[in-house]
């Protein structure tokens, strides 16, 4: 039987706000954390606050289905996420912290001749971008597996997979506790139920923020609270393109264990893994209405299952336990915005709409640089807010997985 | 499942409705004038508050017929249709 | 002796009905209206399951869905896992088995049916209790309210109130937003395996209510003591229920143990059917308590309680019966958006105002409920890793204290560290025990330490109840043209576009794709074919300003079109990227027909209509789908006209009366037709439409009269090959949503005026002005035989080097071509155009494969074909 690891003895130290820091970093989710760890560890900034309005960790990482992966389309975005899972690779040692990395492969199944075409394409893109991907016909991907229904009679037949064999799951809430832990142990102070309302400017520059537990003077101020985001950047007149929406999950009772993969489907809509005390867990598209509910409807969960148990027809007497959404903060070309923001000491990343969990070590790592450094790491230089004016963007709705 | 009310139809699920974004937006009488900044602004940047917004819906499995409503996204509670 | 535990005349069980189930590996007996649970105890067998951790043995601790204990998996009629063996209904045949934790799927397809119903109200009561009841009776006594009252048990000798709407054993689930609530009502599940199959064994129900009145009663609490998980523990109300409900005693001598006023009506209740009772009560002020102030210290008994340790002696018991107060079940008024406020003197949350239209009454308000505060916490001791806090995930106060130790302050860190209320009963009877844990590791109060948030489904609902009938053939609606039959008897393949199901190919005897492709391919060049066309997305646009209107949505000027023209248009989004392309007809002055692709025919239509409504409003157009109303078929290749001519005595079909690019109407086959002469593969074509009810008699007319012209139908396959040779691009498969006009080598189609055209603005940012875009260009493989596979990369350089190998695009489309003689393929490729004679290599999977750059156009570049 497999079951949850014995938790540490100790997690992350809770800070009370200091004055001033060097760096304050405006959300205290997986980003936010996996950047301060970054900005102490790489570049030896540790005069750094992180502040979280509510629960650390709270928001979306306490919400995504923890699908890891790296094989995007477009070579900027196979860079950003092929650093994370790198890092993801090494995690739990550098860590020190149990985080259940678990390498089961992703499958991304192809229901179309168009589809099969995208598929090829990728998988070729990701080659040549030295990220291991391969393309499976629907035999190979009844091998990788058995339960997924392969038959040519279903509505939109399974024609083939893309199959990243280094993708796989994480436990989200063990991850950000080890980042907590390592930042705050390299110095960095964690600030729970501490609201930013506004930032403080001088000569147009940001100098810090006003929060619910006072005034936070900061060299550098950086975002990083996905789906409040533009809540945030409204209180400084930044206008970013984002939009904020909900995004459902939910799990199952506990199973033996039956899902040996991550598949994920876009036709036939609906991503499903198994978690490792055997809960399935699942999620589809985003509820199409602008929201900061954290709740979804029931038509979308719905239509999710009628999806989960097409392709799987063996779930069908599985229970769901639980339902939830995220916010998630769509960009117009499903690909982050990550940098300088036009506005002296304020640093910005969002836009990871769904995708925001596998990035996380790779984001925490360049956007600490960019920090650190005032410029733009090359791996996230591509993301810039600028694209949306010359108009190269990065577009990634085909590989994203969930439409947007 | 949301009731938005049609202007035409009067109350009726969210899943008859296409949702349309941010009203109020008007198409710029002559782009060609814009700045590729100002450009840029009116094709991806939308108002995304928490709290009421301004928004598109069309009533699309009804009389196709599009309007505006305000709603809070915190709430999902809708205003009156324009 | 059969049910040595079933009291001889309690209960409302159907004593005349046994009934026969197997547990594990015992064969007993129960009585109809038994669930699995009040069977089980009538057998006296309180062990059912082992915990999933610690594999403690587990007994049944609830009379209903709260149970966080006894969890079994089904294994006949058909296996369901984690089912709790309070709700599960006895039958003949019920084959059930104890769980440790994790349930199993079977691995044969469930050939049960579900479904779902909508149900509207103006009240919904929720709960049929007797606050459930009376409110049900007030509501309907409002004339003409439609009234539903849901009750999650089976049916019940209780009085329903005239004009209310009764759902029995349905649970309410979900509350969503404007009083929109779902339900699962269990049809067939209690029948075994007589239930009939035609019969859905499961129905969601969607109910819209106008008002709703939660009567969901409240969940009685355990007290944490040490080994409180051993079998025969129980809580005091679920004893009652056992004994008033099913007429079973869950023991002979039964110590109660409680911290209020509830237990002595039970035990009172409990020796009148001839149980030996021991009231324990924690509080020192309880006169009538047996043993007041007392402490449980500890139980004896490994897998069935035999004795405890209380107040400082053991009894001897083989139950023990706790009560720690009640919570109010207010799931689905937090679900509803309501508040929750922590009440000191029941130790529970109750309603505390919500924005929609609720009202929670009796137990759910905390109406008549014991004033007792939160149950009694025991003092650190080393026990503390025995003493349960949640059954179910096996999470004992030590294990809190440690999450707590390790500094976690937040409950909802704590339920994660711990696990604590994520199992199948989501922490129903747990969650405020975890919160009393966490108030008293940290010196704070459990009003301070909150609890996790109420999330739906308020009970397990297994996956295909919510799939409904969206299965199989109804996952999604199948759009057939009206000659699909005649393809499927044909033995054609389809390819799924959209919805639509189109003819891939039309496979002879012996033949594979490729053989059918080639010959069909060589029949549309060289004799005559016909395809099936009617899925292009057609749509009629009429108005004064129609030809206005057109101009600003393609990039092309479509107000000079003569009537009787037809033109090529392409479409763009705001962003200057390609959206769509297709004919635009001109029928009248004032009348367009607009033709779009298969897949995009929905998205056109909408496009056009928000930019009418929300932009345009003064131009005085109307929009109109007929994809469905007209059948198309397209005749194509050099004997065409022949074959046209037979059908069409009346048309003038020579080049000089019916020009390319011209439309007429015509009777074709002796049908009423209109005839586009345009072309998707270079050759003589003609576009016939007929009503769609004639489609199918138009196809058997044109095979009739081009049958000694070896007319032969042909897929879309061979349509994707007859056009890829010719370069014109497929929307979709060509491009991406990346690709401008220009891109495509459209550039012709972009008008020369500055009239400004939807996407128009974009076409001229820095990155969409770029001379070095992607470009669609032909690619010849060296190795003519050798056919690249679509989605190849395009590199410039030989041998790849380390990754990241830079790329300059991918093959788009790649086909055998029988009029090349070759093999050939479209691709993006940066600066394309720029690089037509120069060699690059297609890479897949590491191999390289010489290619030439070509022009996109690769077969009749002149357009000598056209004519015939």
């Amino acid at each position: 039987m497999s079951w949850v690891p014995e938790q540490p003895d100790r997690v992350w130290r809770s800070a009370e706000p200091k004055r001033r820091y060097q760096v304050v970093i405006v959300g205290g989710g997986g980003h936010g954390l996996a950047t301060a760890y970054y900005l102490a560890r790489n570049h030896g900034i540790t005069d750094v606050a992180v502040l979280e309005r509510g629960w650390l960790a709270g928001g979306n990482m306490a919400r995504n289905t923890t699908i890891i992966r790296s094989n995007y389309l477009w070579e900027a975005s196979a860079g950003i996420y092929e650093h994370a899972l790198k890092l993801w690779e090494s995690l739990e040692a550098e860590l020190g912290y149990p985080i259940l990395f678990s390498q089961r492969g992703v499958l991304n199944l192809a229901h179309s001749p168009q589809e099969v075409r995208d598929g090829m394409r990728r998988v070729q893109a990701n080659l040549l971008a030295g990220v291991d991907a391969q393309w499976l016909d629907p035999m190979e991907v009844a091998e990788v597996c058995p339960i997924v229904n392969v038959s040519p009679q279903l509505r939109y037949p399974v024609l083939g997979a893309t199959y990243q064999p280094r993708g796989g799951i994480a436990k989200h809430d063990y991850v950000a506790w080890g980042f907590a832990r390592a930042a705050s142990d390299l110095g960095v102070d964690i600030i729970e139920h501490c609201e930013v309302t506004g930032f403080d400017r001088r000569d147009g520059r940001v100098i810090g923020v006003r929060t619910t537990r006072g005034e936070i003077g900061a060299q550098t101020v950086a975002l990083s609270a996905a789906g409040h985001t533009s809540v945030l950047a409204d209180m400084v007149g930044l206008r970013v393109p984002l939009q904020s929406h909900a995004l459902q999950a939910l799990v199952s009772d506990l199973l033996l264990p039956v899902h040996p993969t991550v598949v994920m489907s876009n036709a036939v809509h609906v991503y499903v893994s198994q978690a490792h005390k055997g809960e399935l867990v699942m999620g589809a598209g985003i509820d199409a209405h602008n929201s900061y509910s954290q709740r979804g409807a029931v038509h979308v969960i719905e239509r999710q299952l009628a999806a989960a148990v097409e392709l799987f027809p063996v779930f069908a007497r599985a229970h769901v336990l639980r339902t939830w959404g995220g916010i998630v903060d769509v960009s117009p070309d499903a690909s982050p915005i990550v940098g300088l923001t036009g506005i002296e000491g304020l640093m910005i990343n969002c836009g990871w709409g769904t995708g925001g969990f596998k990035a996380t070590p790779g984001i925490g790592w360049c956007y600490a640089h960019t920090i650190a450094h005032g410029q733009p790491h090359p791996l996230n230089a591509p993301f810039t807010l600028d694209r949306f004016t010359t108009g190269a963007l990065v577009d990634e709705h085909g590989a994203a997985a969930v439409a947007h | 499942m949301m009731i938005i009310t049609c202007p035409w139809c009067g109350p009726r699920n969210e899943t008859e409705f296409h949702y349309g974004g941010e009203a109020g937006v008007a198409y710029p009488a002559d782009p060609g004038v814009l700045s590729d900044e100002e450009w840029g602004r009116f094709l991806f940047v939308r108002s995304n508050p928490k709290g009421v917004l301004h928004e598109r819906w069309s009533h699309n499995a009804g009389c196709r017929r599009w309007f505006s409503v305000h709603r809070d996204t915190v709430t999902h509670e809708v205003g009156p249709a324009r | 002796m059969s049910q040595p535990f079933r009291h001889p005349d309690r209960g409302r069980v159907d004593r005349t009905r046994p009934l026969t189930f197997r547990f594990g590996d015992r064969t007993m007996t129960g009585f109809a209206g038994d669930t699995l649970a009040s069977a089980l105890l009538a057998n006296g067998v309180h062990e059912v399951a082992r915990s999933v951790n610690l594999g403690r043995p587990r007994g049944i601790v609830t009379a209903g869905v709260e149970e966080p204990s006894a969890v079994v998996q089904i294994e006949a009629p058909f296996p369901e896992p984690m089912l709790t063996a309070t709700t599960v209904e006895v039958y003949d045949g019920l084959v059930a088995h104890p769980l440790r934790g994790q349930g199993w799927l079977a691995p044969e397809p469930d050939s049960a049916r579900y479904d779902a119903v909508w149900a509207h109200c103006e009240v919904l009561v929720v709960g049929a209790g007797a606050a459930g009841i009376a409110a049900a009776a007030d509501a309907a006594a409002s004339t003409g309210d439609r009234v539903i009252l849901v009750d999650e048990r089976p049916p019940r000798p209780s009085e329903v109130p005239a004009g209310v709407r009764l759902l029995t054993r349905t649970t309410v689930v979900g509350y969503y937003d404007d009083n929109f609530l779902v339900a699962v009502q269990r049809r067939t599940n209690h029948l075994g395996a007589a239930a009939p199959l035609e019969q859905a064994r499961e129905r969601l129900w969607r109910i819209r209510a106008g008002r709703v009145v939660l009567a969901t009663g409240a969940h009685e609490r355990l007290i944490p003591f040490p080994d409180n998980d051993r079998p025969g523990i129980m809580l005091a109300g679920a004893a009652l229920a056992y004994l008033r409900d099913y007429g079973v005693l869950v023991g002979r001598r039964a110590l109660v143990y409680t911290n209020n006023d509830t237990a002595y009506r039970v035990a009172d209740e409990l020796r009148g059917a001839g149980v030996d009772v021991v009231v324990a009560d924690t509080r020192a002020d309880a006169p009538a308590a047996d043993l007041p102030g007392a402490r449980l210290s500890g139980v004896l008994g490994d897998r069935r309680v035999t004795g405890v340790r209380v107040a400082g002696r053991q009894l001897d018991v083989d139950a023990v019966l706790v009560t720690g107060g009640f919570s109010p079940v207010l799931h689905l008024y937090s679900q509803a958006g309501g508040r929750l406020r922590y009440d000191d003197g029941l130790g529970a949350l109750l309603p505390d105002g919500c924005r929609q239209r609720v009202e929670v009454v009796g137990a759910a308000a905390g109406v008549g409920l014991p004033r007792c505060g939160p149950p009694p916490m025991p003092e650190p001791s080393d026990a503390d890793g025995r003493t349960f806090v949640d059954l179910q995930r096996d999470v004992t106060i030590a294990e809190v204290r440690r999450a707590t130790g390790a500094g976690l302050r937040s409950v909802e860190h704590v339920k994660r560290y711990t696990t604590a209320g994520t199992a199948h009963d989501q922490g129903k009877t747990s969650g405020l025990l975890t919160s009393a844990t966490v108030a008293a590791a940290l010196g704070s109060s459990a009003a301070e330490v909150g609890v996790t948030t109420f999330r739906p489904p308020y009970v397990p609902v297994s996956f295909a109840t919510l799939a409904g009938r969206d299965r199989d053939d109804l996952f999604d609606a199948a759009r057939l043209t009206p000659i699909h039959d005649w393809h499927l008897a044909r033995g054609a393949p389809f390819e799924n576009v959209g919805q639509w199901k189109r003819a891939w190919y039309y496979p002879r005897d012996g033949e594979d794709m490729a053989a059918a492709v080639t010959r069909e391919c060589r029949a549309a060049r060289t004799g005559v074919a016909m395809m099936d066309a009617s899925t292009l997305g057609k749509i009629d646009v009429q108005g004064p300003d129609a030809g206005e209107f057109l101009d600003r949505l393609y990039t092309n000027v479509m107000s000079t079109l003569a009537i009787g023209a037809v033109r090529y248009g392409v479409m763009c989004r705001l962003d200057g990227m390609v959206f769509d392309d297709g004919t635009v007809a001109r029928l009248t002055a004032d009348r367009f027909l607009v033709t779009t692709t298969t897949g995009n025919a929905a998205a056109v239509l909408d496009w056009m209509e928000e930019w009418l409504q929300t932009e345009w409003p003064h131009l005085r157009v109307w929009c109109t789908s007929v994809t469905e109303q007209w059948a198309t078929v397209a005749l194509v290749g050099p004997g065409a006209r022949g074959v046209l001519a037979r059908v069409a005595p009346d048309l003038a079909v020579d080049v000089e009366s019916f020009p390319f690019m011209r439309w007429r109407d015509a009777t074709v086959a002796g049908l009423p037709a209109r005839v586009f002469r345009i072309s998707f593969s270079g050759e003589l074509a003609y576009e016939i439409n007929v009503a769609t009810w004639h489609g199918y008699a138009l196809w058997q007319a044109l095979m009739t009269a081009g049958a000694d012209a070896g007319i032969t139908p042909y897929g879309t396959e061979t349509m994707h090959v007859l056009r890829a040779e010719k370069g014109y691009p497929i929307v979709g498969q060509d491009t991406d949503g990346t690709v401008t006009p220009d891109d495509l080598g459209l550039g012709w189609a972009i008008r020369k005026s500055t009239k400004d055209f939807v996407g128009r603005r974009s076409l001229s940012r820095p990155d969409t002005a770029r001379s070095d875009r992607k470009h669609l260009v032909g690619l010849l493989p060296d190795d003519p035989t050798l056919l690249l596979v679509e989605g190849a990369h395009i590199v410039g350089h030989t041998p790849l080097g380390p990754p990241p190998v830079p790329y300059l695009g991918h093959v788009t489309s790649s086909y055998p071509s029988v009029a090349l003689g070759r093999t050939f393929a479209l691709a993006l490729v940066t600066s394309g155009r720029q690089r037509i004679g120069e060699r690059l290599y297609a890479t897949v999977n590491g191999t390289l494969i010489p290619v030439e750059v070509t022009s996109h156009v690769l077969y009749d570049p002149e357009g000598a074909r056209r004519d015939g």
